[in-house]
């Protein structure tokens, strides 16, 4: 790979918190343009790598270089090229949807704040709240405003921290929909998931991160050539409850 | 650290949201003014009576120490406020932006000032309602508004110490309870003349009876002797030090 197609480097990683290692030596790479899935138990360390590569944490250990910046060294020019949507939805619950992504918009010192915000109220589907308090939202609807907010002033990369954690099926989905188109646009993101489905439904790259290290990393099909050749058994297949749920409430995930 | 240029454009963003916070909450305008003129209503006409100042106009005696409150109130809520920042996504959020460093927490200082300064001069506008009179000129009225904004700005560091280290919701605006207090044990309501010792030897000692005295002074226009530079050692000994204290607290969480 030469260095413009990758987004994100990292090598031997390391951090602890008082003394107790989370981070014990991570090393994966980040394709320009693709979708990367950070995968992971609860507690495994996902959401420590990511304030890292954001510049919210100062590593133990180890070089990031994101969009061909360091992290530790040039803080300022990785912040140009990232935003962060994080584990708890970053936004100002007393303002409303509209003066949150104005505020944004003015935060990245751009032009026409007013008129980006009504843009992405009308392609995040949320005009009819913009002038309702966030408060009012429902968890779906204010994570979709979280990521309109994170898509202002068009970042290179994308960091989602847990996207999907506390929507209910149908928001998933949504969620999962947004974060493919924008790679359409050759935005790189990278999304930590607890969710294998998830990393399933959407990564071109998966890593696993175990006990403070990747153990594996690979595309989907990659992966799954670690393990023997499939067996073919014929098995009568149930529908999910997650299936069925869906099919009750009308909506069918397009692939 | 090099200046950013945006800083005043940042840090204008960020005084219009928490302003906005401010409006949108009837806790906090019930706190920090509708409380403050009960105060005043009450001890000048229910209290005032039996109180002897030696002084014909109580409410002239009275305002001083009432601003105090209020601004001691007032500075509460911006503790609360930087802790809910802080505990929620938007501040990490804020971080990983290209914008100003500082900015965040000195928009929360700004917003302060700013908000200190219109209950105060609404109190005011109320305690002329109530009788209120003073002869004093341009240069006094000066001084008092310096010695106020002083005194916001020293507890509004404090404050930020508080709201940045605060574990919980309580613990943020808990610590103002004895800046609130304070006033009653000082000559703010009555001449400390008539404590008991070892009160009267408190209350002629801590900084707010020097501050209360020292605005009484230029008010009236008396001859303010030493009570103002007491008054302005306090405020700028508490300033620096609550400053220093916050920076490392800000330091710590925006490292």
């Amino acid at each position: 790979m030469s260095k413009n197609e990758i987004a994100i480097s990292v090598q031997g990683l390391k951090k602890s918190y008082k003394n107790v290692p989370v981070l014990t030596g991570v090393d994966f790479q980040v394709r320009t343009g693709s979708i990367f899935a950070l995968l992971g138990s609860n507690g495994a360390g996902k959401t420590t790598i990511v304030k890292i590569l954001t510049t919210l944490l100062k590593q133990d250990g180890g070089t990031a270089v994101v969009n061909g910046y360091d992290v530790a060294s040039e803080p300022d020019s990785v912040r140009q090229a990232v935003t962060l949507t994080g584990q708890f939805a970053a936004v100002d619950e007393i303002l409303t949807g509209r003066e949150n992504l104005i505020m944004i918009a003015r935060l990245r010192h751009l032009k026409n704040p007013r008129q980006l915000a009504d843009d992405l109220l009308t392609r995040f589907g949320l005009t009819g709240a913009a002038d309702r308090r966030v408060s009012t939202y429902s968890g779906g609807m204010c994570r979709k405003l979280d990521i309109a907010m994170s898509l202002i002033g068009n970042p290179q990369i994308i960091f989602l921290d847990e996207p999907t954690n506390g929507l209910d099926p149908e928001a998933r989905i949504e969620v999962w929909k947004m974060v493919r188109e924008l790679t359409d646009s050759g935005t790189t993101v990278f999304l930590t998931t607890q969710y294998l489905e998830e990393a399933e439904q959407l990564a071109g790259q998966i890593a696993i991160l175990h006990e403070g290290r990747i153990i594996v990393s690979g595309t989907l099909s990659e992966l799954q050539n670690l393990f023997p050749p499939a067996r073919i058994e014929y098995v009568e297949k149930q529908p999910t409850l997650e299936e069925i749920f869906l099919a009750i409430v009308g909506k069918k995930e397009e692939k | 650290m090099k200046m950013n240029k945006y800083i005043f454009n940042d840090m204008g963003v960020m005084l219009g949201r928490s302003m906005r916070h401010i409006l949108r909450s009837m806790d906090t305008i019930i706190t920090v003014t509708i409380m403050p003129i009960a105060f005043m209503l009450l001890f000048v006409y229910v209290f005032g009576g039996a109180i002897k100042t030696g002084t014909d106009n109580y409410v002239n005696y009275l305002l001083p120490g009432i601003l105090l409150i209020a601004i001691a109130s007032g500075i509460s809520y911006t503790a609360y406020r930087l802790f809910l920042d802080k505990q929620r996504g938007i501040f990490e959020r804020f971080l990983s932006m290209p914008i100003a460093r500082s900015s965040v927490l000195w928009g929360h200082v700004l917003t302060s000032l700013v908000s200190n300064a219109i209950s105060v001069a609404v109190i005011i506008l109320a305690a002329l309602l109530m009788g209120f009179r003073s002869s004093a000129g341009v240069l006094a009225w000066l001084a008092v508004a310096g010695i106020l904004a002083l005194f916001t700005l020293a507890l509004t560091w404090i404050a930020a110490i508080a709201g940045l280290s605060a574990k919980s919701v309580d613990g943020a605006s808990a610590f103002s309870y004895p800046l609130i207090f304070l006033p009653f044990i000082s000559s703010a309501f009555v001449p400390t003349e008539s404590m008991p010792p070892v009160v009267r030897a408190f209350a002629e000692n801590q900084p707010v009876t020097s501050i209360v005295d020292a605005i009484r002074s230029l008010l009236s226009c008396k001859p303010v002797g030493n009570d103002i530079w007491v008054a302005l050692a306090w405020c700028l000994g508490i300033l620096v030090v609550a400053y220093f204290f916050a920076m490392l607290a800000y330091k710590h969480k925006a490292a």
